[in-house]
């Protein structure tokens, strides 16, 4: 199968590949897959608890390329949305910015899993910080 | 000398024709056109005479008694399949049982639940986890309705030989036949079917440096006499069993590929064992947490077949593409989206099956490349680990086995 031109450059190049302390204040992490299944996806957002702003973002993946190249995206459109913004990102606008084919759809569903679950790790921590911003 | 990309290493998908090969074959698509069936001019007689030599130099390497029991098709999958469905069909009314192994290549396995749906049964049985197959397992599967044993004399992924001797010498017990899918093994190790009591075989010519599109399927003629209930019916050919214009130029250069690697396969398996066992050592050696897939001896010469845990097939073949050409069973490579049942048959997790590449050498690799190869898989599988969530779990100190996954 060829790759697209996209899924070749975030995999040679991947961006925001790393890890924040789990602990860290702002900071929400979410671990989705499973490696019986040959996906794991590790996506970390790091947000402003003033502006509820994601400042950060980091992923770790193991999979194949376009499993890599989803979460390295998803990381890079995180970074300077707001939590509201940012629970918008759907898996079919990764599938259309990487031209994924068919067969790699669940790479960009794992990606909006990944989201999801940093979000709500974020939103579980920060409560009560959560509730002060406005999005 | 300088390298030159993409270096192939997928020998056991397919080889490069070689070039004294295609030398050979060339005239016969041109001035010596003839159909070898025609009996009364010379183009016919000069067709004949070729595909007669063919047939005594595949006859030749693999052991056979005779060239008439050499059948040619247009190769492995056809052979596979008219040696299961022509001998279940025939035989249908002596039983409808037959044995095989769970890592057979999907012809067989494909074959064989057709043959299910047409009422047949078909035992499955495991092999060991270094892929060998358990002489027990097989004599306990058999029953009195058992027509026929179907063992891959070598796995196309992790190169495990089995011990053919051995099983064909089960079946003559019971008196019943022993079909070998010899696709991987013919060329590249001895194979004798009489030494080893097989009474069908099939192989094919792409993988031994000789054309896409030619095969050929042994048939026993003596001892017992092996009949088959032909797939294609037409004017005869291949005494009944294979109707068809025999095609000339493909079998001319099965033939010949054949010759050469009869007489190279001393020299060759060695210096692909050598070379095959560089490029283990220098992997082994360097990246921790590898495993070698398959038997560590009985295996093929130019056969090598790693989990990297931690990374995913599909992202390691991803990042040796553009200079290296290997194979993985991992899911994400395969057209069914299961990562490879011959790995996990094997007793290894799903997650190292998702993580196996096979490297497969040929005729034409060098040190060089197999150095260049090394050095890149390590450094692939490096950076590959550095953004692996699993990694670096285990590194923490994580069991990953205790998390609870959510399977998609």
């Amino acid at each position: 199968m060829a790759y697209s031109d996209k899924v070749v450059d975030h995999y040679n190049n991947p961006r925001n590949v790393g890890s924040f302390a789990k602990d860290l204040p702002g900071v929400g992490t979410g671990l989705v897959g499973a490696p019986e299944c040959g996906d794991v996806m590790k996506l970390q957002i790091k947000v402003n608890l003033e502006t509820g702003v994601i400042e950060d973002a980091k992923f770790k993946t193991f999979g194949c390329g376009s499993a890599i190249a989803s979460s390295s995206l998803a990381t890079e459109w995180l970074k300077g949305k707001t939590v509201g913004e940012a629970a918008k990102i759907r898996n079919t606008d990764i599938v259309n910015e990487l031209k994924l084919p068919p067969v790699k759809i669940h790479c960009s569903v794992l990606a909006e899993d990944a989201i999801k679950a940093a979000l709500a790790d974020y939103k579980d921590k920060h409560a009560g910080a959560a509730a002060s911003v406005t999005t | 000398m300088a390298l030159k990309f993409p270096i192939f290493m997928d020998s056991q998908s397919t080889t490069p024709t070689d070039s004294r090969v295609v030398e050979v074959m060339l005239p016969y698509f041109t001035e010596k056109f003839g159909h070898p069936a025609s009996r009364n001019h010379p183009f016919g007689w000069e067709a004949e005479a070729a595909v007669d030599l063919a047939r005594e130099r595949i006859q030749k390497l693999i052991g056979a008694r005779d060239p008439k029991e050499v059948i040619f098709t247009s190769g492995g999958t056809e052979s596979i399949n008219l040696a299961l469905k022509g001998a279940a069909e025939m035989y249908r009314e002596k039983g409808t049982h037959i044995v095989t192994t769970a890592i057979e290549q999907r012809a067989t396995l494909d074959t064989c639940k057709r043959l299910e749906r047409q009422g047949f049964t078909v035992t499955y049985v495991p092999v060991r986890p270094d892929g060998l197959v358990d002489l027990d397992e097989i004599r306990k599967a058999l029953t009195d309705k058992t027509i026929l044993i179907s063992v891959m004399f070598a796995n196309n992924e992790v190169g495990t030989i089995q011990d053919m001797a051995a099983i064909g010498k089960l079946a003559k017990e019971k008196g019943i036949l022993f079909h070998a899918d010899a696709t991987q093994a013919v060329g590249k190790i001895p194979v004798n079917v009489e030494a080893m009591g097989i009474d069908l075989l099939s192989c094919t010519a792409h993988l031994i440096y000789g054309p896409k599109g030619v095969g050929a399927l042994y048939v026993r003629r003596k001892g017992p006499r092996v009949r088959l209930a032909p797939m294609i019916d037409g004017g005869g050919h291949e005494r009944g069993m294979r109707s068809g214009t025999l095609p000339v130029p493909l079998i001319v250069g099965f033939g010949t590929a054949a010759a050469i690697c009869a007489e190279a396969m001393p020299e060759e398996s060695a210096r692909l064992a050598t070379l095959r066992d560089k490029l283990q050592d220098q992997i082994l050696s360097n990246v921790e947490e590898t495993y070698l897939n398959g038997h560590p001896e009985r295996r093929l010469p130019h056969n090598l077949n790693i989990s990297f845990a931690y990374v995913e097939g599909e992202s390691v073949l991803m990042g040796l593409n553009k200079e290296t050409a290997l194979s993985s069973g991992s899911a994400c490579t395969s057209s069914t989206l299961e990562p490879s049942y011959v790995i996990a048959a094997l007793g290894a997790s799903s997650e190292l099956a998702h993580s196996s590449i096979r490297f497969s050498l040929h005729r034409f690799n060098t040190e060089e490349e197999v150095n260049y190869v090394a050095r890149r898989t390590i450094e692939v599988i490096r950076r590959l680990r550095d953004m692996s969530p699993l990694y670096e779990l285990a590194k923490e100190g994580v069991d990953i086995k205790s998390i609870q996954w959510k399977a998609e």
